[in-house]
């Protein structure tokens, strides 16, 4: 009886040893060959790396935020053109200029078309631009630390919206305006719009070794509305692209009346020839107002310079620089394939694409055979410069990208898709639905002559069911495409931040090696920085009182302060004495009325506090440090304005 | 019936002394994961020595430094250096004379190996997570954590020759 018990458990045991087996077995096969294929496309294992970083605007937010893909993960928000609590970013007393304009400290911005540097038509990822729409601004960010390095304001400028694009060199970062307006401004009618606002098209230039941006000319356009733009590149390198819309100068209810002409126009701005002529003393010299905010790595401490010039050219000046190309019905995207040849323009309520030949155009600028002139400018005729049309793709086209493989995609708005079709044949491939209303979509590489056409990602405006609701407001969506193939494969939705309006997107290699991993202490040159211990101190200017702290784990040092009176003005000047990558020190005090600091190895940050109420007040590390980050803290004591409490600092007096 | 109560009290008690001898062996900190450790023998007594004045020449730790050769004169030249690296990175929590945050540096020399003394500076992660005295010194201060630094080994060569001259 045993033995037959035996038999049986030994016999049950082998089976199920099996069939698990064999259950394993299948259901392998099964998951390769179905659904799970695509799992498998974006799965980026707990502790590996993502191939690809992608940069997305964050819209209303001011910020751009970084991606992974294929993952979809985001990894951080950079505070670009707002007040940013996590870090201090417009808060501290370092960052604060970051954010000066000329009106005044603006606290936020409108964030809209990232673009990647480039040299010699391939993308570089040292820096990554990005535009302020409200306030017109530039900005640069160093892809080295992922911190906002400089930016500077754009005079005569209203809805910076065609920028900020790189050419191929990144010679220059070009900022035009969507909004025309009376330039200089003046008290003037609304209604008198028509001939005289104008349209500034800015070329600002970048240092080749530092990246220093510097205004070098604006383009003073007849009043329309500039939307998007992009470079020339290859055999169109010297030229930059510009839709137009508006072209009827209306100042109201533009949903009609800038919807009356047939066609627009794309604007072809020679910029090699008025850079020529700018190098030879033209252009004039034109009062302005502008910031240019620059934040110094060594200092760790931006400075905000008012510039009160600008250097402004009237294009009829320069025979030859500037065309207008004649395009169907108030044109979004202005896209440029990787070759420089063909340049595409989205009419939004046109039903077909239409693209423009840049060999054309420079054969009929050459015939000199012209439909006419707008404010003196030359306009070309469509039939001349037309390449071909996209017939019937889709409804509302807005943005074209370019794999590198002799394929364009194309967003449509209306329709909620992306097209994809063939350059020269301009054949439709493949169509695949987005969820919901898409706007921009980006390429790795995507405004470079190489793009790195492996993943296609589309941000959608709407995402209504696409996610758990979360009240009233939703995220906006984003959705990941493998376009190695012949059909785009839908592999991911991911949520992103604000809202996206363009990205840059490029392989992770060049920005992964470069990127720092701590503020070497012996480069801080902070004025107030406390570099070891020893200069650890308190120290009274009137009113002022400046307190030179340290942190390491898991102390601020000094962490008693006497000596405080209310009225005064504190400044907490923090050094993070650490030299280990990921280590950062928060610090707060009690009535702050910024924001808390997040301080890096090595880095210096200060706030001010102005202690209202007589008392003993905590201030702590708000960064979960060290398994004793919860004994990091310490007391300011706050007297009387008239009292005689002497400037006291300390740190563990009572050891031992 | 006798013989067999007999049998199970001697079990009992040999159980007992048995558990008793492997409490006490639990106290010696550093029997675990030290093969070559002839002494032994001597480590009851050595256990009531908190770590930070315990003596380990023998010990090298773990981390890049595998052996240290130090001169027979002190170099002056290095000492000068490594006294700035260890005012602008150690003062944080390292006072020559008197134990801070951590241990004081002075006569450390007499207590611990060159090699371990570098790998402390050099790999602290590693070194509280897998040296058995590292381990126990940071319990013995409270958890705070020996912070890497970043220094280059010939800095912490430096800081080494440095602490020759804090006797």
């Amino acid at each position: 009886m045993k033995n037959l018990l035996k038999l049986t458990f030994a016999l049950v045991f082998v089976f199920a040893a099996f069939t698990s087996c064999n259950n394993t077995k299948s259901s392998d096969s099964k998951s390769g060959a179905l659904a799970s294929n695509v799992a498998e496309k974006v799965y980026v294992a707990p502790g590996e790396h993502d191939s690809h970083y992608a940069f997305i605007s964050g819209g209303y937010s001011g910020n751009l935020t970084v991606y992974g893909l294929p993952s979809g993960r985001m990894f951080k928000e950079i505070p670009v053109f707002s007040q940013f609590a996590t870090s201090g970013y417009g808060y501290s007393e370092e960052t604060k200029p970051m954010l000066n304009t000329s009106h005044g400290f603006i606290p936020w911005g409108d964030s809209h078309h990232p673009d990647i540097s480039q040299t010699a038509g391939e993308i570089d990822g040292r820096f990554i631009f990005i535009n302020e729409n409200n306030t017109p601004r530039i900005a640069k960010i160093d892809l080295k630390t992922f911190e906002t390095t400089e930016i500077i304001e754009v005079p005569n400028s209203a809805g910076n919206h065609s920028s900020s694009f790189v050419t191929e060199n990144t010679e220059y970062v070009v900022a035009g305006t969507r909004f025309s307006v009376p330039i200089p401004q003046r008290d003037m009618p609304i209604k008198d719009y028509k001939g005289n606002f104008q349209g500034a098209l800015s070329f600002i230039s970048v240092a080749p070794e530092t990246g220093n941006m510097d205004i070098k000319f604006q383009v003073l356009m007849p009043g329309f509305n500039y939307d998007l733009s992009h470079p020339g590149r290859g055999k169109s390198h010297g030229w930059f692209f510009f839709t137009t819309y508006n072209t009827e100068e209306a100042s109201t209810l533009l949903e009609v009346n800038a919807s009356q002409n047939d066609k627009d126009f794309i604007a072809a701005v020679n910029w090699k020839k008025i850079e020529e002529y700018v190098n030879n003393g033209g252009g004039t010299m034109m009062p302005a107002d502008y910031a240019h905010n620059v934040y110094d790595e060594h200092t760790h401490t931006a400075t905000s310079t008012m510039i009160k010039e600008v250097r402004v050219v009237n294009p009829i000046d320069v025979p030859g620089a500037v065309y207008f190309l004649p395009t169907p019905k108030s044109p979004h995207g202005c896209d440029v394939d990787p070759s420089g040849e063909y340049i595409v323009g989205n009419g939004k309520l046109s039903a077909n694409l239409t693209v423009h030949s840049f060999t054309k155009m420079l054969a009929a600028i050459e015939g000199e055979k012209f439909d006419g002139e707008a404010y003196g400018i030359p306009i070309l005729k469509f039939e001349d410069v037309l390449a071909g049309s996209v017939e019937q793709p889709g409804l509302g086209p807005l943005h074209t990208e370019f794999d590198g493989k002799g394929n364009a995609y194309t967003t449509f708005f209306i329709s909620s898709e992306v097209v994809k079709w063939k350059l020269g044949t301009w054949e439709v491939i493949d169509r695949q639905p987005t969820y919901y209303s898409v706007g921009h979509l980006t390429i790795p590489g995507g405004n470079s002559g190489k793009p790195q056409g492996k993943y296609m990602f589309a941000m959608n405006k709407i995402t209504k069911d696409r996610y758990l609701p979360t009240g009233p407001e939703m995220e906006h969506s984003a959705q990941l495409y493998d376009i190695s193939g012949e059909k785009m494969e839908l592999l991911l939705d991911f949520p992103t931040h604000g809202e996206p309006h363009y990205a840059a997107a490029m392989e992770a290699g060049l920005i992964k090696e470069r990127s720092q991993k701590i503020y070497n202490l012996e480069d801080n040159k902070h004025p107030y920085a406390a570099l070891s211990d020893a200069d650890t101190k308190v120290v009274r200017k009137g009113n002022e009182v400046h307190i030179y702290m340290t942190t390491i784990r898991s102390h601020f040092s000094p962490d008693n302060i006497e000596g405080v009176k209310v009225g005064d003005k504190v400044y907490f000047h923090v050094t993070n004495l650490e030299q280990d990558f990921d280590v950062p020190h928060g610090f707060a005090v009690l009535g702050q009325n910024t924001s808390e600091l997040l301080v890096m190895p090595g880095q210096t940050k200060s706030s001010v506090w102005e202690p209202t109420k007589v008392g003993v007040w905590p201030f702590y590390c708000t960064d979960f440090c060290s398994a004793l980050h919860q004994e990091m803290q310490g007391y300011i004591r706050v007297s009387a304005a008239d009292a005689d409490t002497p400037i006291k600092w300390s740190l563990g007096e009572d050891i031992e | 019936m006798k013989t067999t109560l007999k049998l199970m009290t001697v079990l009992f008690v040999t159980l007992l002394l048995s558990c008793g001898g492997k409490e006490e062996k639990k106290k010696e900190p550093i029997s675990y994961g030290k093969k070559e450790v002839p002494t032994k023998v001597e480590t009851p007594k050595e256990a009531a020595v908190t770590a930070s004045k315990r003596i380990d020449l023998a010990t090298k730790g773990v981390g890049p430094i595998k052996s240290v050769t130090l001169g027979a004169e002190i170099d002056q030249e290095m000492v000068t250096h490594g006294a700035d690296v260890y005012k602008k990175m150690c003062t944080a929590c390292h006072r020559t004379d008197k134990k801070f945050i951590g241990p004081a540096p002075t006569g450390i020399m007499k207590r611990r190996s060159p090699e371990w003394i570098m790998n402390m500076i050099l790999n602290p992660e590693e070194m509280v997570k897998v040296d058995p005295l590292a381990k126990e010194l940071l319990m013995e201060f409270n958890g705070a954590p020996m912070a890497n630094q970043n220094l280059s080994e010939e800095d912490a060569r430096a800081v080494l020759e440095y602490f020759r001259t804090l006797k």
